[in-house]
């Protein structure tokens, strides 16, 4: 019996919100008196024995560059085979997008009830019960699974890993990696910065910032706060911010620790994606926006007058010339 | 060129969220349902689209529901599409769901299959995968972009941190979001032709369910929000600061 986390890679690095899975696995581990075991696919230059940090005991290596474009078909046969070998009875992922294109294939494979979007620690008291957040964000669902093997995918920024000094043993899988269906023609990367989806702070802006020169009110202040930056779907209807950066219930859902809202009316599609921020900051000059009730800290004045002095009083912080 | 639409029904994006029975099933009453907005403004509508350029291509709809469907269903066939196949069961789990998608699929032989990423009401993504599992088929998630290259499709797919550009033999599945098309209106005959078309009603294939809900909860209430002075936007930083923490 063990708990089998799968681990995300991107250049050669495990991305943050597979730590937190990784963090999140042990703890069901710990949980359920079973070892926590971790695989990871493609060429990693990261120091895996360091995974131990997390709870993890012994992480699987398949190192094939073959593995270092994610395929769901290829994916899946490989962690299915891991599970099997190991005899994984919980097998975790983060809900980011390489875990939507698994863990449902997964789950069909292996006959494993697979809840997506968790996000908290399963109630084992009375069967097996993960909570998940459902209709984007407003509510959630006590999901049990009743299949022997359960999938269970985390959504990102949802549980705090507390570490420890362990290492973990490092070993390589036998495993048979077929030719992917789909072929990787091109990937285009944006780099140096942070993905909206694992950020910890969200800067984002809406339609009263009036157009896309008067973003650097926006974008300095998330330079400063090493932050993503987000906006509103009109914004990215009238193509002022790329459709990538689009929150809310038909955009992307985010849980930073930090939402910072810029001129955005909070809309109830648009809080559906965000109002799982711990904290949330608007700056708005209506009285009345809707988002007010959702924040936890506002100003209600001019983004143009306010802004300025906000990114100067947060370089005064930081005490950054 | 044969396209399968997966299409559900959920509630409008403003519905209020409540549960009844215990917090076991969800308040639907009063509810407003349109179809899943992934499902109607990129999947439908860029199959649609696929269809204007190949008038040779079939676009069916396929969606798992009983009879409150059907609504929903021709409001689709308002859209475009040429016939619509209802299963005819409540939804339990997406395992569930994936498994009739599968089995109508099978019987139909798609070089296409078309869903939106996710449900706006379970945010499962889960189905597209999961039928694409069951009939053994590659699947491209998160597609933004799709075009035809005889027998092969090039999708842009979301990734994190940037896109990947695929390529793949069809028969494909993919789910759409955002960027494969644009949102459409009805016309009025959109709306009378969807009357005539066939609205095909099957019974569902046995199959057990992988998870149940067990109860529903609601996020608390906001403590209320702390207002700061315009004037004063170093009272903001200094409380994001010390009492936050999050800077
Ligand atoms: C089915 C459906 C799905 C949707 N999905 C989404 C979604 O996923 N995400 C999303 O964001 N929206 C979504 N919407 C749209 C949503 O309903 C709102 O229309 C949208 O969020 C409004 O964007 P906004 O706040 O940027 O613009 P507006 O509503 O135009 O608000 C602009 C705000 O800026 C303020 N303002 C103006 N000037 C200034 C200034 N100088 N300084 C400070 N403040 C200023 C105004 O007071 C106002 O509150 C959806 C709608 C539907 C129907």
């Amino acid at each position: 019996m063990s708990v089998l986390i799968f681990l995300d890679q991107a250049n050669g690095q495990i991305k943050k919100s597979s730590l937190e899975a990784a963090g999140y696995g042990a703890a069901i581990a710990k949980q359920t008196g079973s070892a926590a075991e971790a695989i990871v696919l493609g060429t990693v230059s990261d120091d895996l024995n360091e995974l131990g940090h997390y709870g993890v005991t012994k992480v699987h290596t398949v190192k094939n560059d073959a593995l270092n474009n994610v395929d769901a078909q290829v994916f899946t046969k490989i962690i299915a085979d891991a599970a099997t070998a190991i005899g994984a009875t919980v097998i975790v992922f983060s809900n980011n997008f390489n875990g939507k294109a698994i863990a449902p294939r997964l789950s069909v494979r292996l006959k494993a009830g697979l809840v997506s979007g968790a996000v908290s620690l399963p109630d084992t008291s009375n069967g097996f019960i993960v909570k998940k957040n459902v209709f984007s964000g407003k509510a959630f669902a006590n999901v049990a699974i009743n299949t022997a093997i359960k999938i269970i995918s985390l959504n990102p920024n949802s549980f705090t890993v507390s570490l420890t000094n362990a290492t973990a043993e490092v070993v390589e899988f036998a495993a048979t990696v077929d030719t992917a269906k789909v072929q990787v023609t091109d990937t285009n990367k944006i780099v140096g910065e942070v993905p909206l989806s694992e950020a910890e702070i969200v800067v984002s802006g809406g339609r009263g910032l009036k157009g896309p020169e008067n973003w650097a009110l926006v974008t300095d202040l998330a330079k400063l706060l090493g932050a993503a930056t987000a906006c509103s779907r009109p914004v990215a209807d009238i193509g002022w911010r790329q459709h990538h950066e689009h929150v809310g219930q038909t955009g992307l859902a985010i849980a930073p620790n930090l939402y910072f809202a810029i001129g955005i009316s909070g809309a109830i599609q648009h809080l559906a994606g965000v109002n799982r921020s711990k904290t949330i900051v608007v700056i708005n000059k209506d009285p009345e926006a809707p988002f007010f009730k959702a924040a936890d800290y506002g100003i209600v004045g001019d983004a143009f007058e306010v802004m300025p002095k906000v990114i100067e009083a947060v370089k005064k912080m930081k005490g950054v010339a | 060129m044969k396209i399968l639409v997966c299409i559900s029904k959920t509630p409008d994006t403003t519905a209020k969220i409540a549960f009844v029975d215990n917090n076991t099933k969800f308040a639907a009453d009063a509810i407003q349902w349109i179809i899943n907005p992934y499902d109607e403004w990129y999947a439908l509508v860029r199959a649609i689209e696929l269809k204007e350029a190949d008038v040779t291509t079939a676009i069916h709809l396929v969606t798992v529901g009983t009879a409150d469907t059907d609504p929903i269903i021709r409001k689709a066939l308002a859209l475009g599409g040429d016939e619509a196949i209802r299963i005819n069961a409540d939804s339990h789990d997406s395992y569930y769901i994936a498994s009739q998608i599968a089995a109508i699929a099978k019987e139909g032989i798609y070089d296409l299959i078309f869903t939106g990423k996710e449900t706006i009401d379970y945010n499962g993504s889960s189905i597209g995968g999961m039928v694409a599992e069951l009939l053994d088929l590659p699947y491209v998630s998160l597609a933004t972009k799709f075009t035809l290259e005889g027998t092969s499709a090039i999708i842009i797919r979301e990734i994190e941190g940037g896109e990947e550009t695929d390529k793949v033999q069809l028969p494909v599945v993919v789910s759409c979001q955002k960027g494969m098309a644009e949102q459409r209106i009805p016309n009025m005959k959109g709306i009378m032709g969807a009357r005539s078309k066939p609205l095909k009603v099957v019974e569902p294939a046995a199959v057990e369910a992988f998870t149940s809900i067990a109860s529903f909860d609601l996020p608390p209430a906001k403590a209320g929000v702390k207002l700061v002075s315009a004037d004063n936007p170093e009272e903001l930083v200094r409380l994001l600061h010390e009492e936050a923490k999050v800077i």
